[in-house]
């Protein structure tokens, strides 16, 4: 087999063009299809005003990158169909030289950037919009949800390997259950008695991490009520995997119920416990070594 | 060409080989599981000691939980055998001081029978907290100072704190198993189990001396003070 020197034929069709056409349509009707009929199916749903925020990124983002997997899965197929050798000349052909072409490059770049800075600007507005979108904001949040003042605080505390929970509005007492009401603010505070570990609470699209003698604060609306999973998502030992747990969503009157009933429960234990404060380091590892 | 090919190819398989082999050594060299006595009720019997050094190779100095065997025998591992949906009356020999709870919530015993746990020191010299000794004591929460460790499975929400014995007992026993001569202290409860499965349960005292926060070593290795309850 040899390589002929450049062949290009005057009677080749306008491919840039062809490929162009068949990129516009396939984008037209894939973008459609991903915002209204895979789009409500992208995680992580509706069951807060986080998961709402984020689900609306994913799908934004989504929908974004679909010209561009359209541009290479076209220009794919259609070289695959039209730039095959042939296999009866027994040559390979080759193409014309490519130069540089300043227009392409200059376009590419503006995109480019267009794209970044844009996406940029939109997670920033969209973080300060939404009240951190679910993630932790650290000990002064940014973002505050407009009825913070009212919110229920909640204190995540993270130890190798178990997650317990404090609510500093009923004594302080503390339990392994975490149960939350419907339709009321809620402001995390998130710590850490040892290593690092992060809170996930997967339905409820809230991630922040536990460090040791810090205070990171998340806000979370839950527009329903149900059950949701707890992770740790920072490896943190032996255990880590299995540093779970479920928490529930009741209502208002069942959580009056149920947070009452948890301090009778637990008086005996809360006396032990340390005043309520937003972090704990480095007392707890006195007793370490 | 060919034998090129065939020496990669057998490399390869080589390769696969030593990750089955390392794969199913790992997987086959953890503890053995004992199971518990079972009783004429259909209750099981579940017997344990902590030691505050097991004295054995291959950690000789690390802390440590044992089990008694139906033929009882003490033997050294931490995953234990249970009936599903039966009550287990375990009863802890606990022979290793007071370390202390790094979270005080952890002081409550839950998810016991009657949500309390039976004390009694046996040779021990007193509490660092001047309280008297206890003997045959239901307690549903003891001073956070006092544990030197705790049994806790986390997903069954059962936590029973195991008080250590006085620093100042100097009846201390430094090998395991123990004999209950040595300075202990005799914890015993009952819970029910839930259906056929696999349980993790750990201490929650970072009682691993020289181990960063105390949590390393032996709070890190299962036959030590992590283990499993094989429910079926």
């Amino acid at each position: 087999m040899s390589i002929a020197p450049e062949k290009v034929g005057r009677d080749e069709p306008h491919h840039g063009r062809n490929i162009a056409i068949i990129w516009a349509i396939a984008t037209a009707i894939m973008v459609p299809v991903i915002i209204w009929v895979v789009g409500p199916h992208i995680p992580p749903g509706s069951l807060t005003d986080d998961t709402r925020a984020q689900h609306a990124v994913d799908v934004v983002l989504t929908a974004l990158s679909i010209p561009l997997l359209m541009l290479v899965w076209v220009y794919l197929g259609y070289a695959v169909i039209n730039f095959r050798a042939d296999p009866a000349s027994g040559t390979i052909v080759d193409g014309p030289p490519l130069r540089s072409n300043t227009r392409i490059q200059a376009t590419w770049l503006i995109v480019s950037a267009v794209l970044v800075v844009g996406l940029a600007a939109y997670g920033t507005v969209d973080l300060l919009t939404e009240n951190g979108a679910g993630g932790g904001q650290g000990s002064n949040p940014l973002a505050k949800p407009s009825d913070a003042r009212s919110a229920l605080q909640v204190q995540v505390i993270g130890q190798q390997w178990l997650w317990t929970f404090r609510y500093p509005g009923y004594g302080g007492v503390e339990t392994a259950q975490l149960v939350l009401p419907v339709n009321r603010e809620i402001e995390f505070h998130v710590t850490s008695l040892d290593v690092v570990h992060s809170f996930w609470a997967i339905e409820l699209g809230v991630k922040a991490d536990a460090v040791p003698g810090a205070d990171n604060i998340a806000y979370v609306k839950i527009f329903r009520k149900g059950s949701f999973q707890v992770r740790c998502d920072e490896l943190c030992g032996l255990w880590h995997g299995h540093m779970n747990t479920t928490g529930h969503i009741v209502s208002g009157s069942a959580f009056n119920s149920w947070i009452h009933a948890t301090v009778t429960k637990y008086a005996a234990v809360t006396k032990y416990l340390p005043p309520y404060s937003l972090t704990y380091y480095p007392i707890p590892t006195r007793n370490a070594t | 060409m060919r034998v090129r090919l065939l020496a990669v190819a057998a490399t390869f398989a080589a390769l696969i080989a030593l990750v089955a082999v390392y794969v199913v050594y790992f997987l086959e060299s953890g503890p053995p599981a004992v199971a518990a006595v079972i009783n004429r009720d259909g209750s099981a019997s579940l017997t344990l000691q902590v030691v505050g050094s097991y004295g054995n190779h291959p950690f000789p100095d690390w802390v440590s939980y044992l089990v008694k065997d139906p033929s009882g025998k003490w033997r050294h591992t931490t995953i234990w055998k249970l009936p599903a949906h039966e009550l287990v009356h375990v009863t802890v020999y606990q022979f290793d001081s007071q370390t202390g709870l790094r979270n005080n919530f952890l002081a409550q015993v839950r998810g016991t029978v009657g949500g309390v746990a039976t004390y009694t020191d046996v040779g021990n010299t007193g509490k660092g907290s001047g309280l008297p000794p206890y003997n045959n004591t239901s307690l549903s929460v003891i001073p956070p100072s006092e544990p030197a460790h705790t049994f806790t499975v986390p997903d069954l929400d059962l936590s029973v704190p195991l008080v250590g014995i006085s620093d100042s007992t100097s009846n201390v026993c430094a090998v395991a198993p123990c004999p209950m001569h040595f300075a202990h202290t005799t914890i015993s409860f009952s819970f029910r189990t839930p259906g056929a499965g696999t349980y993790r349960w750990q201490c929650f005292v970072p009682c691993a001396f020289a181990f960063l926060y105390g949590f390393g070593g032996p709070m890190q290795t299962i036959g030590y003070m992590d283990g499993l309850l094989e429910v079926a």
